[in-house]
């Protein structure tokens, strides 16, 4: 079911966004998705460019879902960071419970990530036992067996 | 829309080996070895599946019922008793489970080993091997068969045996697409001797769990890496779980996945299925290690297990930068990144490293150290190079595990290397270090032998293919002949052409002896093996070490059951809490078949401990006395085979109690005193005098001397005579010795009534006293009191 929707949502997310940015923004950045492909040396480019140049290709080529999830993935290191950096600070005394609460994010943004993995559009030829559903399921078993382990070690 | 596509990708999927199977039946004049016509001419369409898959099952089935029954020889010929001594201890666990239930099973605090310390069972042991037995015991109630525990621990190695073969048929089938090198691998698994030697009935050892567990976790592995899939991967972490619960062993897992993945990376091998499989596989099996309160924090902390750690960090980078490097297609970029990626590995090693020397993370703990370091067991760690099994492995064992398998097995590492695929890198990976490690230690032989079934069976069975193929492509000749004849100035040409250089080239072996000849071989070979198997299992690893069997001059087996005697002695003879001290080898067999506390166990946790023992065992009788009345010992027990020529007994083991005694107090026990002036480890008239008065060998040839015609004492198993004068004991009495003297229990005297030490205690009852009382007064001590 997925694959189609993903490749309608991207297609309806791809099309609009070269009008919208033609129209409104300034002409630099949005030729860069264009440039970058036709010249293979980004000497005459600054870094900053390009890492615009990246994020505007995200941000088109991205479909609707993919970007939940990322968005999901992006929370679940700032919780990481934040455990870690109160972890530095104040000390790793219940050091059962630092580790089970930052494992249960390191792990569940690994899963996510081989969730978001398996269903790009891109990896189809990878994985091709693998449907979406197929990856949810496998998501939703990992998570399920990540989050028992985390509550079980944290006493 | 989903669905239909969804039909579609299925279809797709069925089509498939549909298409293949036209593939191979129009391409099999070119092709050499022509692999799905093995089957044609018996079995056709879905009959022919049908009837194949039967006799997959029951092949499987009869492989289970070998691996099984040849692992009876011991419980037929003797009975159905644990072996060993490290299984005494899994029994008795195992019994504390099934008997107070499975929570007061995981905070056991057993005060009944290593006396005045106790142990912390609950938490330095790996519980996996008595929980699968005490849920299959309790499963069996559940069905109203109720079973001895006895038994279900006598039986579990030949249970899980079966298993192992089954895992190893499907770990093999990942590896190749022939039709019987699974069944191959399965058999070979089933009664290769090098695991049989670990998973005969009663060797209640967690070996007898864990092989089934490695190959099933290894077989999850390949499965999760070819696939690409998050569930094999949780599915293998879950297994890995179970398998760090089991065995130490598991270290090897934590080291080889990563390695694969690792190879893979550097062989630029890296694919977003690789990625998935190996970081669930890493987090949710790193987790659940961590459950394991044996494992505890080790999987963050020591360096066994930093490999998984720096792999699955690399794993982050490289998808990371695979990602960021789809979307930018500038190929100077590209370079920049994989240099970046090199950069914050070496960094990020540099750092481990750092970690490592200032002591934040463990150092590699002494058993795997000596590994890599053969020589350092030996100089730094007695206690581990005095096992026998952590020996280096001679030549002859290979073969006498293996048999044909170790001359199969580089053949198959070699096809790996033809075929080299991902999870065929395994299988090079696996062999080449499991090779390694069989050769430094003899235990290891056991996880090399899954590998070598595996490599053995793929280079068979692509023989088999090969040979066994009747159907031979016709000659194309044939076609070439007719044509030249209708012309006489082509006739010339067809005769140039007729030439065998200049034909069409048929590549393969088409003539019917050398297939049957080949075959006929392999064959033979096969059944040889066999027969080696069966002898060796017969022979030499079916032999409880609890009940010595020896042969009768008319060949009737005649059985010595020392060790039973004495150990049910001080059971029924002693008061519940006598503390019995011995070596270490036998604590675990006092603590499950005499039922008392001991001081030292065949876990060898704390060495200084050990020491202890050892010092009291090889120091005079006034310098071990306190010793153990300071330990509250009530009896000693020393096994002695010199009236048998039982050559494993503690005199032949004296050596390392002083070693590791010496270790610990090198100015009280000195190696070099037990020596003569010429070096040479004597018992008899020659020994030193060190030797003589040491506790062990007094306790070893007391009285000894009685048992011969005066002056005819004889030691069968250092074939020497022995002294004219026995020993003379003060300290302890004689309590107990078996019918064959192999063990001799002494019973700790107590302190002297009338507060004179033991020897002139001793010696006034012997009526040594001087007739001649002189007057003269001793030197005056001044009474403080």
């Amino acid at each position: 079911m997925a694959p189609k929707k993903n490749a309608a949502a991207a297609a309806s997310i791809a099309s609009p966004t070269p009008q919208t940015t033609n129209s409104t923004t300034t002409i630099p950045s949005s030729s860069t998705p264009i440039k970058i492909p036709s010249k293979p040396s980004s000497q005459n480019q600054s870094p900053q460019q390009v890492a615009f140049g990246i994020w505007q290709n995200y941000l088109d080529k991205t479909p609707q879902r993919t970007k939940l999830i990322d968005v999901f993935m992006s929370f679940l290191v700032v919780v990481g960071v934040l455990q870690f950096v109160y972890c530095i600070l104040a000390g790793n005394y219940p050091f059962n419970a630092f580790l089970s609460g930052f494992s249960a994010t390191v792990g569940q943004f690994v899963l996510t990530a081989s969730l978001r993995i398996q269903t790009n559009a891109e990896n189809k030829a990878e994985f091709s036992s693998v449907s979406p559903e197929r990856a949810f399921a496998d998501y939703v078993f990992g998570s399920l067996i990540l989050h028992f382990f985390c509550v079980n070690f944290i006493n | 829309m989903g669905l239909v596509n969804g039909d579609m990708f299925f279809s797709s999927e069925l089509a498939n080996p549909a298409k293949d199977y036209i593939d191979q039946i129009t391409s099999s004049r070119t092709k050499p070895f022509p692999r799905l016509q093995l089957h044609e001419p018996f079995f056709q369409g879905s009959t022919g599946k049908n009837s194949r898959g039967v006799l997959r099952i029951v092949i499987l089935c009869l492989i289970a019922g070998a691996a099984i029954a040849s692992r009876l020889f011991s419980v037929i010929r003797f009975e159905s008793i644990i072996h060993e001594f490290d299984p005494w201890f899994n029994f008795r666990a195992t019994k504390y489970l099934v008997s107070n239930g499975f929570y007061d099973f995981w905070d056991w605090f057993d005060d009944r080993t290593w006396h005045p310390l106790g142990r912390v069972t609950g938490g330095t042991l790996y519980p996996g091997l008595m929980v699968t037995s005490g849920v299959i015991y309790h499963a069996l109630r559940a069905l109203t068969i109720p079973v001895d525990i006895r038994n279900i621990c006598v039986l579990l190695a030949p249970g899980f045996s079966g298993l192992t073969a089954f895992a190893t048929y499907l770990f093999t089938n990942e590896m190749s697409t022939s039709p019987s090198a699974g069944l191959l691998a399965a058999i070979f698994m089933g009664i290769a001797p090098g695991y049989i030697s670990r998973s005969v009935a009663g060797s209640y050892d967690n070996e007898a769990i864990a092989i089934f567990l490695l190959v099933f976790t290894f077989y999850l592995w390949i499965k999760a890496v070819k696939l690409g899939s998050a569930f094999w991967g949780a599915l293998c972490a879950l297994f890995y779980g179970y398998m760090v619960s089991a065995w130490g062993g598991y270290v090897f897992i934590t080291n080889l996945i990563p390695l694969h993945v690792f190879v893979l990376v550097c062989m630029g091998r890296f694919s977003p299925r690789v990625y998935v499989s190996y970081c669930t596989w890493y987090a949710l099996g790193t987790l659940a290690s961590m459950q394991i309160p044996f494992v505890g924090f080790l999987p963050i902390r020591s360096s066994e297990h930093m490999s998984a750690l720096g792999v699955f960090g690399l794993l982050q980078l490289v998808g990371f930068v695979e990602f960021v490097r789809s979307g930018v297609p500038s190929k100077q970029f590209a370079t920049l990144l994989r240099g970046f990626v090199l950069v914050v590995f070496a960094i990020s090693f540099g750092g481990l490293v750092l970690l490592t020397v200032s002591g934040v993370i463990a150092p590699w703990t002494g058993r795997f150290y000596s590994l890599w370091d053969t020589g350092y067991a030996k100089i730094h760690i007695p206690i581990i190079a005095s096992v026998s099994e952590h020996q280096p492995t001679a030549w002859p064992a290979y073969f006498f595990d293996l048999n044909l398998l170790i001359w199969l097995f580089p053949a198959g590492v070699y096809l790996c290397f033809l075929k080299l695929a991902d999870e065929q890198v395994f299988v090079v990976v696996y062999a080449i270090l499991a090779s390694y490690f069989s050769g430094v230690m003899v235990r290891l032989m056991l996880t090399l032998t899954p590998i070598v079934c595996v490599a053995a069976a793929l280079a068979l069975s692509n023989i088999l293919d090969t040979y066994l193929t009747f159907k031979s492509p016709e000659e194309p000749t044939a076609i070439t002949v007719p044509e030249g004849s209708s012309n006489g100035a082509t006739k010339k040409a067809a005769k140039q052409e007729e030439l065998r250089s200049m034909r069409q080239p048929l590549i393969g072996i088409y003539s019917g002896f050398s297939k049957i000849s080949v075959v006929t071989a392999m064959t033979t070979y096969l059944l040889i093996f066999v027969l080696h198997c069966t002898w060796v299992t017969s022979n030499a690893y079916s032999s409880p070490s609890v009940v010595l069997a020896s042969r009768m001059p008319d060949g009737s087996q005649h059985i010595i059951d020392d060790y039973r005697e004495a150990y049910q002695w001080l059971r029924q003879n002693t008061k519940e809490d006598a503390k019995i001290m011995s070596w270490w080898d036998y604590g675990y067999q006092i603590g499950g078949m005499a039922d008392r506390p001991t001081l030292v166990d065949n876990n060898t946790w704390n060495n200084t401990h050990i020491a202890t023992v050892g010092k009291a065992m090889s120091s005079r009788e006034e310098v071990s006395y306190p010793i153990m009345r300071q330990h509250e010992v009530d009896y000693v027990l020393v096994v002695f085979g010199g009236l048998l020529g039982y050559s494993g007994d503690d005199i032949n083991k004296f050596l390392w109690m002083v070693r590791i005694a010496e270790g610990i107090w090198p100015d009280e026990v000195k190696e070099r005193d037990f020596f003569t002036e010429r070096g040479e480890y004597r018992v008899d008239g020659g020994a030193t005098q060190t030797m003589k008065d040491s506790l062990m060998y007094k306790m070893s040839y007391y009285n000894y001397n009685s048992l011969f015609p005066p002056g005819q004492a004889q030691d069968r198993v250092r074939g020497v005579k022995m002294p004219e004068v026995g020993p003379v004991l003060n300290t302890v009495e004689e309590a107990f010795t078996s019918e064959n003297w192999i063990i001799r229990i002494y019973k700790v005297k107590d302190l002297d009534n009338v507060g004179r030490d033991h020897a002139s205690a001793a010696s006034f009852e012997r009526g040594n006293k001087k007739k001649k009382t002189t007057k003269k007064r001793g030197p005056k001590v001044l009474r403080v009191e």
